[in-house]
């Protein structure tokens, strides 16, 4: 090499390029401590729950009877018997509760996004499903509580914790629906109208399907969120050991209750039976996040 | 059946803004017209007044007429979802339904409207996909979702739906803004086919595909920002682009324009 100018790699002029800085080195550091940190904080309790939860509940629901079995006929202290009642009581208080508030939630969030615009009635609207969302879940137990059995003079029931629980569920249902429905691009319902197909079966064959898949995993989640509902239930249902099929009259059991209730009994089958309870109630809750996801997997648009 | 489009001075506002002014123009059948013009003057929001979809952005308004052979859309007893179903619409961006396959793509409108013959819908599936130029490379996917195909061959599904429930004319509103130059070239040909049948009204920004396939064209132009649109002048295309009775319209042609 006799000369500089013909070697490419050495440069005239100082680089362009610099190394990364050590004070964005420094900051990259921390923040990237504290990224992991709020990961470690959030996951340690998550998994300690779900540690603690599975290796007391786990053998309990191994054995069959407890799928299949009520409590009834059983004293605190016998072990044995199952839960049967409890998981019937939660499953149909969630179903119902997803009977009334589906239909009514969904049809609100038509109304808000597709004909509502900015209209004083669609602003009141949305005011008071935020106000509904905001509420906890004690006080519509307790609004239930006045105005169905002091008010109307109905018993305590199953149905009575089914509508505390349509208070809850409803604002949910119309908030996931509203979003997912403002997803949908206005182009389409614009290519619907162009073909000469009316407004109420654009919305009905062209945007629901569209966004159905969004709507519908809303709902299992919605639906898994109010079947852990405790306070709906301890104040609107008595707990009952045996098996109840009546919606409307008698105690029935719920998996939150049965939990609340076996936690007074300090006998080793009380234990079983309070953990037992608790992860058969996570366990169906997963199940619908899981069923949520498949349904969204199935039910979104394909392009192949 | 196709027919003819008279517009009598057409006035357009969204809210309070005057978007376009005084438009009056005669758009003859199995005829294509093209509308050309600078950006915002415009084009659009007359284009989509033909068939009443100018009134479904919010707080959109309408004065003056158009007549299709001679009936007013506009008159009071008219429904608008009748009028979209007599004159139909593609727009700039290919929009096929997401969840449907092919095959109910094209026939949406007519499924959609009650028709339920499965072997009617099939035949129309078939004539409308030809019509389009689109049969060949869908034949065997008919199943299979709208939303799969390529850009162009999307285009031409959404023009066989539109032209599967058989309209008197036809709106295209930039409908070769977003593909290449072959898709491109494919569609005007189509154009050029369907104007056998149909009446077309073409928005481009493209003064040779204006050129190619329009028989009339219509220069539209904005005086200043805040000032509704106007026609300057409409003529035969051949006359607009090599003898224009405005010198604005010749600007804008050659090039010499903002
Ligand atoms: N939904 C709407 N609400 C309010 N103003 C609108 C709306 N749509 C269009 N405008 C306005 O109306 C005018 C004309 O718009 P238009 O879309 O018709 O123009 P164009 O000629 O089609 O333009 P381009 O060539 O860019 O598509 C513009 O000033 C635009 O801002
Ligand atoms: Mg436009």
């Amino acid at each position: 090499m006799s000369t500089n100018l013909a070697d490419p790699t050495r440069l005239a002029t100082p680089p362009t390029f610099q190394a990364v800085s050590l004070s964005r080195r420094i900051k990259n550091g921390f923040a990237t401590a504290l990224v992991w940190g709020a990961f470690l904080i959030a996951i340690i309790p998550l998994v300690w729950v779900l540690y603690t939860v599975v290796q007391r509940g786990f053998p309990v629901i191994l054995d069959g009877d407890w799928w299949q079995k009520s409590l009834s006929g059983l004293l605190a202290r016998q072990q044995g018997g199952g839960a049967y009642h409890a998981i019937y009581g939660t499953l149909v208080q969630g179903l119902v509760c997803g009977v009334i508030s589906v239909p009514i939630g969904i049809m609100i969030a038509i109304y808000l996004v597709e004909y509502g615009g900015r209209s004083k009635l669609a602003k009141a609207t949305t005011f008071m499903v935020d106000i509904l969302t905001g509420v906890p879940s004690i006080v519509a137990a307790l609004f239930i509580y006045t105005v169905w059995i002091t008010y109307a003079g109905m018993g305590r029931s199953a149905f009575a914790v089914s509508i505390a629980l349509v208070l809850l569920m409803v604002p949910v249902v119309v908030r996931t629906t509203e979003e997912m429905l403002k997803i949908v691009p206005d182009e389409l319902r614009e290519a619907s109208y162009a073909l000469g197909i009316p407004k109420w079966k654009t919305i009905v064959k062209i945007v629901i399907p569209t966004a159905l898949s969004g709507i519908l995993t809303g709902i299992m989640l919605a639906l898994a969120r109010v079947m852990g509902e405790t306070a709906p239930v301890l104040v609107l249902a008595a707990y009952a050991p045996f098996i109840n099929y009546n919606l409307f009259s008698g105690p029935m059991a719920s998996l939150p209750l049965m939990m609340v209730n076996e936690r007074n009994n300090p006998t080793q089958a009380g234990f079983e039976r309070l953990w037992g309870a608790a992860i058969t109630l996570v366990l169906i809750i997963t199940l619908f996040n899981l069923l949520a996801t498949v349904i969204s997997r199935v039910l979104a648009p394909k392009t192949k | 059946m196709a027919k003819r489009l008279d517009i009598k001075d057409l006035n357009l506002f969204y809210g309070k803004f005057h978007a376009v002014e005084n438009v009056s123009l005669a758009v003859p059948p199995k005829n294509v017209t093209a509308f050309i013009g600078p950006s915002g003057c415009g084009k659009s929001t007359v284009l989509r007044s033909l068939n009443r979809m100018h009134e479904v952005a919010p707080g959109a308004r309408v004065e003056g007429k158009v007549l299709l052979d001679g009936e007013d859309i506009y008159a009071s007893t008219v429904d608008p979802v009748e009028v979209r179903r007599t004159i139909g619409m593609v727009f700039q961006r290919p929009n096929p339904f997401p969840t449907m396959s092919i095959r109910d793509n094209v026939v949406a409108g007519l499924r959609l409207a009650g028709v339920k013959d499965k072997k009617k819908l099939d035949e129309v599936a078939e004539r409308s996909l030809r019509g389009a130029n689109l049969w060949n490379e869908v034949k065997d996917r008919l199943d299979k979702p709208g939303g799969g195909l390529s850009g162009g061959q999307q285009q031409r599904l959404c023009i066989a739906r539109a032209i599967a429930v058989q309209p008197d004319v036809l709106l295209m509103d930039e409908p070769c803004s977003a593909l290449d130059p072959i898709s491109t070239l494919a569609i005007e040909d189509l154009i050029t086919e369907l104007k056998k049948e149909y009446t077309i009204v073409i928005v481009t920004h493209n003064m040779q595909q204006a050129a190619r396939v329009s028989d009339q064209t219509a220069f539209f132009n904005l005086l200043g920002v805040g000032q509704p649109g106007q026609l300057i002048e409409v003529d035969d295309t051949e006359k607009i682009f090599s003898n224009p009775g405005q010198k604005a319209t010749e600007d804008y042609i050659s090039g010499r324009f903002g």
